[in-house]
């Protein structure tokens, strides 16, 4: 297939969404990652029945954190496709690194660029 | 045991914000069940402090540690060596855990990370519903196992209200009606002649209205 994505994308590999926590999210960014997304299966077919829709709440409650201490919720999102749709997950991963983009980098970055 | 609530992290901001040296305290025990202020919690809130610090351009160390209790002398004794570094606390401990660590270090300010709910059950995950209200004499033995100090809105003794129905509160139709559940057990346990024992007037003395309470045990006092 041969499908090309943004290279800037890192992925980190868990058995299941369901193993995300709010912490990694914040973690991510906190760390200067300017976005991070979480793609999981799609609702109602999670091997382990609701993985991936403990993720998509986990997502949501880093989104509110992260508006709260003013890193922006659209920093963090949840996408969900079939493992076989690799057409899908190019266009995602194209997707949120144009919305990063838009976003700006993340202001942590800024932050300590500027005390230095 | 004791379950909590998360407070909101602005709330929690807001309290900190003069302060520059800051250590947020996680309990193992029943705050971690109720996922309010474990490990993971204490994770989430230093992160989510250490963000908003650096995006606020202010200089600020924020360290966790999840004790083992907070409402033990030698579980709190664990940070004396560390605690002078830092100038305010954060703790995710129930109330009980808040003001027993203030009180083993009088000169740090320790603000509470929770809003400490009740005595309650885990029904299912993210579900914890009021079982007890520590009234401090016990009468499950006569009510078929359900309280109805904690569960009956009215606290009545000799129930079900007039305004029971269908199994439900007056004041809420999702609220189970504690005295239809008391009966309902009677009837179940072949007891319901115990019902029909009016139960006398209680001492309210051991609970609240008697003032703060204490339990005295010279057998194991050392």
């Amino acid at each position: 297939m041969r499908l090309q994505y943004p290279m800037n994308i890192k992925i980190v590999r868990v058995p299941c969404t369901g193993k995300v926590d709010v912490i990694h999210i914040l973690r991510a960014l906190e760390k200067g990652a300017d976005g991070a997304c979480v793609i999981g299966c799609l609702e109602g077919e999670c091997h382990f029945n609701t993985g991936n829709l403990m993720a998509r709440r986990r997502v949501e409650q880093a989104q509110k954190i992260l508006d709260t201490v003013g890193i922006g919720g659209g920093r963090a999102k949840m996408f969900n496709l079939s493992s076989s749709e690799g057409p899908r997950f190019a266009q995602y991963a194209t997707e949120f690194t144009a919305a990063i983009k838009e976003l700006g980098p993340n202001p942590l970055k800024l932050a300590k660029n500027k005390a230095a | 045991m004791i379950v909590a609530d998360r407070k909101p992290v602005e709330e929690i901001i807001e309290h900190l914000k003069d302060h520059k040296n800051i250590l947020v305290l996680g309990c193992n025990e029943c705050v971690t069940v109720c996922e309010a202020g474990g490990k993971k919690e204490v994770q989430v809130l230093a992160s989510a402090l250490r963000m908003n610090a650096q995006t606020q351009g202010n200089e600020v160390k924020i360290d966790e540690v999840t004790l083992e209790r907070q409402c033990d002398q030698e579980y709190v004794e664990e940070i004396r060596d560390i605690i002078d570094q830092y100038d305010a606390v954060v703790s995710l401990a129930c109330g009980v855990g808040v003001q027993f660590t203030a009180e083993q270090y009088p000169s740090t300010m320790i603000y509470p990370g929770v809003n400490t709910c009740f005595m309650g059950a885990t029904e299912k995950r993210g579900l914890w519903t009021e079982r007890c209200q520590g009234c401090g004499q016990c009468i499950l033995a006569t009510t078929g196992s359900i309280c109805p100090v904690a569960r009956c809105a009215k606290r009545l003794f000799n129930g079900p209200c007039g305004g029971s129905t269908a199994g439900k509160c007056e004041i809420n139709a999702e609220v189970e009606c504690a005295w239809q559940l008391i009966v309902d057990r009677m009837k179940a346990l072949d007891k319901l002649d115990q019902y029909e024992t009016l139960c006398p007037i209680k001492d309210w003395s051991t609970d609240r209205a008697g003032g703060p309470r204490k339990v005295v045990r010279e057998d194991v006092q050392q």
